[in-house]
């Protein structure tokens, strides 16, 4: 092995991948550019399609409570809702999203309330639709409104204190710290992110070097130096890893960019402040939820030989394809195969311990879970990062031992 | 200097069984002497030259190139070799300046040495116009040029080449042809495989005749005259290969 050939083919490849327009695609403008813009974009438009549906108030009826005109009236003034007596046909318009929702008043219902006997208002929707759940919220706000005015006139009327009905109140107190909660909340998203851009950012490389190659007919001619197979081999895996961690770079720097200025932009507009501030409320006082700065070093340490390890094992799959079509039908799939793992860490009630701490993606997944939340279990941290490393250096040793095989090299 | 001796090289395939894509093959080539190996397609000759350049590794026989064992010493033959193929394509993002220094560099050269002999080979190939350009951009012969000027850029004592002019046009073939003669005259050991008839009959010294992967003839093109009572190559070949001669 010599370290001057790794480094001639690392050059050789890095400069040959900085003048493909599709690596530089990969590599910088779909994560620094696409992929944020698209996020923008679909933010912005979902953001547009709520004001506005929370700007049109929701078409609602009124079926029945002829004999209770006070209450008909009341709704009927009520802001927010456009309310109307129910058609016959009420129930296909609901479904033709005429109407959002209808309430039906039952008879006496104003009596009832008079003689404090029981009384039940029913609300018809449309089970998942967004204008329909607004409407069944601000019915739902305006009858609780009346509940509670009624209690407290029929309190008053028998000279009880307000608090009669309600002998308690329940007070719910976060007493986690706010990196706590952060990570907990939605820290196990970003070793998620992480994991799948690692391993899309080895794909198109790692095809290239090897598939497309062998397809061009340039492997032959490189085999044909006298450099040692392992120096070969090691150049294009560093150029697949350099790839793959400027893609998670790039990726991230844009990421944390966009939530830069979208969250100051937002903060200017108050918009921010009032979303932040419910969470807030979780996370302990006025404190909002943080990720722990030193717990995001780990994940990056955590996820660099989960790197080499997606490295190692695109290169050695696409060697042994063909053709550049061959080695995507053999990679594509893997994404997935990635991905379950990533997305299993995420699952509640998944933790981590010492036998889940040598799988694969799912160890480093679980681990940067607690990282980001300011945990640092040390015994299984070192599992981790030791069993990474070690099925890194397999995949590569696995590579190597591949680039060697003739029928492998040759295979037609 | 090459020396093939009993070179066989096996393959095993789940459908077809045992190939024998090589087998048995011995041979000399001797420096300041073009070899030229004769055969149709899929008669082995990739096959036997892939196992000189160490690209193959042969099931049994052996073979020494520029004194080096092809199985033991694989790095020092491909150090002494430039091997050149249909086959072995160039980086289409690279200029022709940086091709040759990269294969210039992974045979061990200098930076000062690789300027020397790309300046060299530029002015012996005609090249000049187009060093700087990348190689995707290049017409057939300029391509020709910078895997003639990649293979040589290590000055190697032997060269195989493998159908160098397959898929070339008249022009580019006569500039091959009249580079491998160069190379003759400046005492290299060349093997030249290729299965037109006219090529061999230029350019080489020896020609061995393969077929089904076995060496069937071999001598000058005199004595393969001589021996087989034909003055037609083509007629020869085909009387060796066991195919029907034209009248």
């Amino acid at each position: 092995m010599k370290l001057r050939d790794t480094l001639t083919v690392y050059r050789k490849e890095l400069r040959d991948a900085l003048r493909d327009r599709r690596t530089l695609v990969s590599m910088f403008l779909m994560p620094a550019v696409i992929m944020p813009a698209i996020l923008f974009l679909f933010g912005t438009v979902t953001h547009q399609v709520l004001k506005k549906s929370r700007e049109r108030p929701p078409a609602v009826a009124v079926l029945g409570g002829e004999d209770s005109p006070a209450v008909v009236a009341e709704l009927m003034a009520r802001e927010g809702l456009s309310v109307e007596y129910a058609p016959k046909d009420w129930r296909a318009r609901i479904a033709d999203k005429r109407l959002r929702a209808v309430v039906e008043i039952p008879g006496g219902f104003a009596a009832s309330l008079a003689a404090n006997a029981p009384a039940q208002v029913n609300i018809y929707h449309y089970e998942g639709e967004l204008q329909s759940g607004f409407a069944v919220g601000e019915l739902r706000r305006f009858f609780t409104e009346l509940r509670e005015r009624t209690l407290a006139a029929r309190l008053e009327a028998r000279g009880l204190p307000p608090g009669f009905a309600k002998p308690f109140n329940i007070l719910v107190e976060n007493v986690a710290p706010p990196e706590k909660v952060g990570g907990n909340s939605f820290g196990g998203f970003i070793p998620y992110l992480l994991i799948l851009l690692s391993f899309t950012g080895v794909i198109y490389p790692a095809i290239d070097l090897m598939a497309g190659e062998k397809e061009r007919g340039t492997l032959e001619t490189l085999l044909c130096s006298p450099a040692a197979r392992i120096d070969l081999v090691l150049g294009k895996f560093l150029l697949v890893l350099t790839v793959s961690l400027t893609t998670v770079a790039c990726s991230l720097a844009s990421m944390a960019s966009a939530l830069l200025v979208g969250g100051l932009a937002l903060l200017g507009s108050g918009r921010m402040t009032a979303g932040l501030s419910q969470l807030g409320s979780s996370a302990g006082g006025d404190a909002l939820p943080l990720l722990d700065p030193l717990g995001l070093v780990g994940v990056v340490v955590l996820v660099l030989p989960l790197t080499v390890l997606f490295a190692a094992a695109a290169l050695t799959i696409s060697l042994f394809a063909r053709t550049q079509k061959e080695a995507q039908t053999y990679l594509a799939p893997l994404v997935a195969i990635v991905i379950l793992p990533a997305v299993a860490g995420l699952l509640p009630g998944v933790e981590l311990n010492a036998t889940l701490a040598v799988v694969p993606v799912l160890n480093v997944a679980l681990a940067c879970k607690e990282l980001v939340s300011g945990v640092w279990p040390w015994a299984q941290l070192a599992l981790i990062f030791g069993s990474t490393c070690v099925y890194a250096a397999a995949a590569l040793g696995g590579c190597v031992w591949m680039f060697g095989r003739e029928n492998v090299l040759f295979r037609t | 200097m090459i020396v093939a001796r009993n070179l066989t090289k096996v393959f095993r395939d789940k459908k077809r069984g045992e190939i024998r894509a090589v087998d048995d093959v011995s041979f000399t080539c001797e420096p300041g002497k073009i070899y030229g190996l004769l055969g149709a397609n899929g008669a082995g000759k990739t096959t036997a030259l892939r196992m000189l350049a160490t690209l193959l590794s042969p099931t049994s026989g052996s073979a020494t190139v520029a004194g080096f064992d092809v199985v033991q010493q694989p790095a020092k033959v491909r150090a002494s070799v430039g091997f050149l193929a249909a086959s072995t394509a160039l980086y289409a993002r690279l200029t022709a300046r940086e091709t040759i220094a990269y294969f210039g560099s992974l045979n061990g050269l200098d930076a000062e040495c690789i300027a020397k002999r790309t300046a060299q080979l530029s002015a012996e190939l005609d090249m000049d116009e187009f060093l700087d350009r990348r190689v995707g951009t290049f017409s057939t012969g300029m391509k020709q040029k910078t895997s003639i000027a990649r293979t040589l850029v290590h000055d190697p004592d032997v060269l195989i080449l493998d159908e160098p002019t397959l898929g070339l046009d008249v022009m580019a073939s006569r500039g091959i042809v009249r580079f491998v003669r160069q190379c003759r005259e400046r005492g290299k050991t060349v093997i030249y495989s290729t299965h037109i008839m006219s090529e061999v009959e230029k350019l080489c010294d020896r020609v061995g005749i393969i077929h089904g992967g076995r060496l069937l003839a071999e001598g000058t093109l005199d004595e393969l005259r001589e021996r087989h009572g034909e003055r037609d190559l083509e007629e020869i070949f085909v009387k060796v290969a066991g195919g029907e001669a034209v009248a």
